[in-house]
């Protein structure tokens, strides 16, 4: 991105129009009303106007960095045009909506939406204050920019640590009051929501927090870099782990039931993203039919341990069965891979696609019905005991999935830096090529394919015996296409990107309902977003970092752009 | 002798068990089947007719897929969601309100001309869109980069029209002069069934009339022989592109219309398994070949129709038909891995060699 | 002693016969190459040899053992391309073909693959045994490194040596499998005459110090001259001249296919 021409009106009006069809369809969707019920600060600002105001302000920010280099004076001017474009489709909605029906074609068109988008005044009044907000945002955004950098970082931290806080008020609310009682939590929160003195009091805090820390950063550059400082003759990184790992064991007591429940599910996603990992991010197969594997890993599980008419009734417990399940997914992994072993990327894909689809149409079949249970499924699944005490509670439940992510992060972390995990990226290379240096590319993708599903057995078979029944639904397409996301948005080959994937896609939306309505339409957005603007994902693997650290000395010798 | 069994490739060994085991069950079921007799002879000939019917359809969304696959060499997995998007946006907007109004029962063949329009419009503006936005940046990207963003697109459109005009299902008008059946010597056919099939041969044979003829036509095949000597002739090869997803995504909103004609129902799911049904039936006809895939989709829809009854009915499989997509799934990979050039295709041996 | 014999080797693409009877043996230490026309066929052979084609006709074997045999043998066999590596052949590309996402030493590695003796699952469990084995390849993995002079590369990714160097890591990379024999597609492709003169005196000393037979194609003619000890001259997939140097240089039928086709003028 370097600004070689200056931005004209032209690009102020394609920016504004843009900007408002952004939202327009936002609101049109049924997006923008739906967070409207998630307040950030009580009575005066919701999630809702949270993302109306999202794209005038992101787009008026880009502008002006664009802008501001050639010519200062119209950096505000822009702005405001940004702004008033972006207002202009939403009022022409609001008359639209006020003359006609719209809501019989377009369901989402609601009078709560119109009230939202005039804050509750008449139409007239509310178009104005809608557009006066909205040119007064864009000019903000882009004075913005005109701050000096110091200055810019404490705005923008102290908002987004009032955002953020807001958005999680209510597991916030709930762990505090856990913790200390009503008397504080009564300070800090109306209702769900934070209170306004107490969000101006976030505001504050975060910004002077984003100027201590410029200001450490700045003397610790002044008096040179000193990281190598040790605490008890232990390194940094040592004490960095045993912290983790004293989190991790007592997550469950921090947490409470609910979110240790959700804890839960975020962690057999993890299972099933190393699983898929190894697969697409490691061998580069890419795998949409994973789905089966869980599925199989599960209804083994179910078979075997069930107490109900389907159950086989031979005494097993979940611990006898496990194996079996992890055994079956792996051999499905291997019989299911051998005949895509010659396919192309693209071609591939489809394929496992389809025998996705196939697993799950026979799982709803009468054909098998007598075995697995048609669309019934299979019911009283017995929960896991150990040592003859049952693990009913999730948090008792997470050391189980706990000790198999881990196990399973060990896995391949130690594959990924042998031999095998050097075969697999030559293989993800060039195949040719590979196999010219002696690679056995059939051996090599089915040990990917078996390792992969394993891990996912492993986790359909704590998935059944967590749900204690299962139906066919639940190994539908959306969970391969889910795990898929994930391990692209966390940033594909990289195991902590699993879990930072895992968290955004399993996690936030578990937790913020509201999004959940929506997840497949946000899912697709970030898959392309990622690959437009960010490949690497949100926590690179080392490999990744390298190849784009090559790929940016390569393009662009010695300049360093902002 | 040993020497021999040892030289033999285990995966080779593998999949030619696969293949066998596949053609006995096939021809066991079908021997099974013809003893058995279950269906009188109309009952086979409709299934036929609803096969063909059936076929025309994928054939037509199939056309994308290959027109998009000799240009670009990718997947476009968004497609199913142009062939849902026009239909859609046309129900709710006009079919709805026209049949409300008595409209459609005035003036069936005006309106459905309408519908038909506007259908074509939004699916020609929703795959311009996405291909601007999603594929065109990454055009030079590695190959699985565009097909997970049209992974992305298919399930942002998809969920996007579920936004717009809500999760349930929608019915379609019935449009009198299509409804009932017909008898055409012996056999009684739903007339519905003869509209798409004519419909498809007329698209089908003005479609190979346009890539052959029009200069859009030859601009679109040059792109697809070679974009980079395509672009020194002097040929717009990024509207060419755009062209291409154009025509397949106006061919996939024809095979909406002609899709609600015959069910009457609409869903904002309803282009995602037919979309991969009619990529199967693009790969099956030999992907990158137009005659290959009006004959890949009218494969496809005979399998499905007929399969289940014929196949699986002898074998003593309990409720045959809920397992017609595993018989094309099946298929694909069949194809896939014996002839993944497929019936009529060339083009994948060529870039093999 | 012969290491490879090729007898009546043929191979079509549809309608296209790309080698057609070829007829070709090649002693153990000797460096022979192969010239011809653009389009002769050469590196079909080469595909041919390393098991990525099948043959439609004829036999290939190589030190005893026969990788590749069309329709027209008592029984075909067709090697795969990791199995013949295996039996000893390595090969470089015309069109370099380096992992070049992965750093010079990790190709390296990639390159020893057929000497790594240890299961997958004693790299979960770090056994002693794979830990040495994985000190010792890492040990001759810098060893040809030097040897093609790239010392203190071996952390860079391949894409971002210059180009003299990635044909020498594909150099190494090949010779990372110690094979018996080594093809070589075109490696002084490209280079200007200074990296030219280096490449080939470092061909030479392949031969002299490894005593590794080397297969050459090439079309720098001052280089083929140079250092074959034979020449063999493919045009449409045929034989058409085989012999020394001077002998070539001589030969009417190879002056009329490089001439009469105006290529390559400097023959």
């Amino acid at each position: 991105m370097t600004p070689t021409n200056t931005p004209t009106l032209k690009d102020a009006v394609r920016y504004g129009l843009l900007s408002g069809l952004i939202e327009i369809n936002l609101s049109a969707i049924g997006f923008i009303l739906l967070l409207h019920q998630r307040e950030l600060v009580a009575g005066a600002f919701t999630m809702g106007h949270l993302f109306l105001f999202t794209a005038p302000i992101g787009f008026a920010y880009l502008l002006a960095k664009k802008t501001a280099a050639h010519s200062r004076s119209r950096v505000l001017g822009y702005g405001a045009i940004i702004g008033a474009l972006t207002a202009l489709p939403l009022i022409i909605l609001v008359f639209l909506a006020t003359a006609f029906d719209i809501r019989q074609f377009l369901l989402n068109i609601s009078p709560d939406l119109i009230t939202l988008l005039t804050f509750g005044q008449s139409v007239v009044t509310g178009s104005l204050i809608l557009l006066a907000i909205n040119v007064v945002l864009g000019m903000l955004s882009a004075a913005l920019y005109l701050l000096p950098p110091q200055w810019r970082k404490m705005a923008v931290s102290g908002l987004a640590w009032v955002a953020i806080s807001g958005t999680f008020s209510e597991i916030l609310l709930g762990r505090l009051r856990s913790f200390f009682g009503r008397g504080l939590t009564d300070l800090i929160f109306t209702g769900k929501s934070l209170n306004p003195g107490f969000a101006v009091f976030i505001l504050v805090a975060g910004a002077l927090y984003s100027y201590f820390s410029q200001r450490r950063h700045a003397r610790k550059e002044a008096e040179g870099d000193r990281s190598d400082a040790t605490v008890l003759s232990l390194p940094i990184e040592t004490i960095n782990k045993i912290i983790l790992g004293v989190v991790l064991l007592l997550l469950p007591v921090l947490l409470g039931s609910y979110l240790t429940e959700v804890t839960n599910n975020v962690g057999l996603y993890v299972l099933m993203g190393l699983g898929l990992n190894i697969v697409v991010g490691f061998a580069g197969l890419l795998d949409l039919g994973y789905v089966a594997f869980f599925a199989i890993g599960a209804y083994v599980m179910g078979i075997l341990t069930s107490e109900g008419a389907l159950g086989l009734g031979m005494g097993f417990t979940f611990w006898t069965a496990l194996p079996f399940s992890v055994l079956a997914a792996t051999l499905a992994g291997i019989l299911l891979g051998m005949p895509v072993l010659r396919m192309r990327g693209d071609y591939l894909a489809i394929v496992t696609l389809g025998f996705g689809e196939i697993i799950r149409i026979l799982a709803l079949s009468d054909m098998l019905k007598p075995f697995i249970g048609g669309a019934q499924g299979v019911l009283q699944i017995p929960k896991p005991s150990f040592f003859g005490i049952d693990l009913i509670q999730p948090g008792q439940l997470y050391y189980i999935i706990l000790a198999c992510v881990l196990l399973a992060w060990f896995i391949s972390a130690r594959l990924r830096d042998s031999r095998l995990g050097r075969q697999w990226m030559a293989m993800r290379e060039d195949e040719d090529v590979a196999e010219a240096m002696g690679i056995n590319l059939v051996s090599t993708k089915l040990l990917a394919f078996a390792t992969g599903a394993a891990f996912s057995g492993l986790a359909g078979a704590i998935f059944a015996s967590k749900l204690t029944s299962i139906f066919p639904h639940s190994f539908n397409l959306l969970v391969s296409i889910n795990v898929l996301s994930l391990i692209i948005v966390g940033g594909i080959g990289s195991l902590p990107g699993v879990v930072v994937g895992s968290l955004i896609l399993v996690g936030l939306p578990e937790l913020l309902r509201e999004f959940a309505e929506h997840r497949l339409l946000m899912y697709g957005a970030l898959l392309i977003f990622m690959m437009l603007a960010r490949p690497e994902g949100f926590w690179p693997s080392e490999v990744t970092k390298r190849e784009l650290h090559a790929f940016e000395e390569q393009h662009q010798p010695g300049t360093s752009s902002d | 002798m040993l020497q021999r069994l040892k030289e033999i490739d285990m995966l080779d060994l593998f999949l030619w068990v696969f293949r066998t085991v596949i053609l006995v069950v096939v021809v066991w079921g079908t021997i099974a089947t013809i003893i058995e007799n279950p269906y009188p002879t109309q009952t086979w000939m409709e299934t036929i007719v609803a096969g063909i019917a059936q076929g025309s359809l994928y054939a037509l969304i199939a056309i994308g897929y290959t027109l998009v696959y000799g240009v670009l060499f990718m997947i476009n997995f968004a497609h199913g969601e142009f062939f849902m998007s026009g239909i859609m946006t046309a129900t709710i907007f006009l079919a709805g309100p026209m049949s409300a109004s008595g409209y459609l029962d005035r003036h069936p063949y005006l309106g459905l001309l309408w519908i038909t329009l506007v259908t074509m419009v939004v699916s020609t503006a929703i795959a311009v869109l996405t291909e601007r936005v999603a594929y065109r940046p990454l055009r030079y990207a590695p190959r699985l980069v565009p097909l997970i963003t049209a992974i992305g697109a298919s399930f942002f459109w998809q969920n996007y029209f579920r936004g717009l005009f809500g999760s349930e299902v929608k019915p379609f008008p019935q449009i009198a002069p299509f409804a009932g059946k017909i008898t055409l010597g012996s056999i009684v056919v739903l007339k519905t069934h003869l509209v798409v099939i004519i419909a498809a041969i007329l698209m089908l044979i003005g479609l190979y009339f346009f890539v052959m003829k029009t200069k859009t036509g030859k601009a679109i095949r040059a792109v697809a022989e070679n974009k980079d000597v395509a672009a020194l002739m002097g040929i717009d090869v990024d509207r060419a592109i755009s062209s291409t997803f154009a025509l397949g995504a106006s061919m996939a909103g024809i095979a909406g219309v002609l899709y609600a004609l015959v069910f009457r129902q609409i869903h904002f799911f309803m282009g995602f398994i037919p979309g991969i049904k009619a990529f199967t039936a693009a790969v099956l006809g030999g992907i990158g070949s137009i005659p290959g895939a009006a004959l890949g989709g009218l494969f496809l829809g005979m399998f499905e129709s007929v399969g289940p009854g014929l196949f699986l009915e002898g074998l003593g499989i309990p409720a045959p038909h809920q397992l017609k997509d595993v018989i094309a799934f099946t298929m694909l990979v069949l194809v896939l891995i014996f002839r993944p050039q497929g019936i009529l295709g060339e083009r994948l041996a060529e870039e093999k060699a | 002693m012969l290491i490879l014999k090729a007898t009546g080797v043929t191979k079509q693409f549809g309608g296209l016969i790309a080698v057609n009877q070829f007829d070709f043996e090649l002693p153990e230490g000797k460096i022979i190459s192969i010239i011809g026309p653009n389009g002769a066929g050469k590196t079909t052979f080469f595909n041919c040899i390393t098991g990525f084609y099948a043959i439609d006709g004829g036999i290939i074997e190589f030190d005893g053992h026969i990788i590749n045999s069309g329709e027209d043998t008592s029984h075909p066999i067709h090697r795969r391309p990791d199995q013949i590596t295996h039996l000893g052949i390595a090969r470089t590309y015309q069109n370099i073909r380096l992992f070049s996402n992965m750093t010079a030493i990790e190709n390296i590695l990639v390159g020893q693959h057929r000497h790594f003796k240890t299961h997958w699952v004693e790299a979960i469990v770090r056994s002693k045994r794979m830990l040495q084995e994985e000190a010792k390849a890492l040990e001759e993995a810098i060893t040809l490194l030097n040897f093609v002079g790239l010392q203190g590369l071996g952390d860079q990714l391949a894409s971002n040596l210059p180009y003299g160097a990635q044909r020498r890591l594909e150099i190494a990379r090949a010779l990372a499998s110690k094979p018996k024999l080594l093809l070589l597609d075109e490696p002084t492709a490209g280079m200007n005459p200074n990296e030219t003169r280096e490449m080939t005196r470092f061909i030479q000393h392949l031969r002299d110090e490894l005593g590794i037979t080397i297969l050459l194609i090439e079309h720098d003619m001052k280089v083929v001259m140079n250092i074959s000890e034979s020449i063999s001259v493919m045009d449409f997939g045929m034989k058409i001249a085989e012999g020394t140097p001077s002998e070539i240089q001589r030969n009417s039928r190879v002056i009329e296919a490089y001439l009469g086709r105006g290529a390559a003028a400097q023959a």
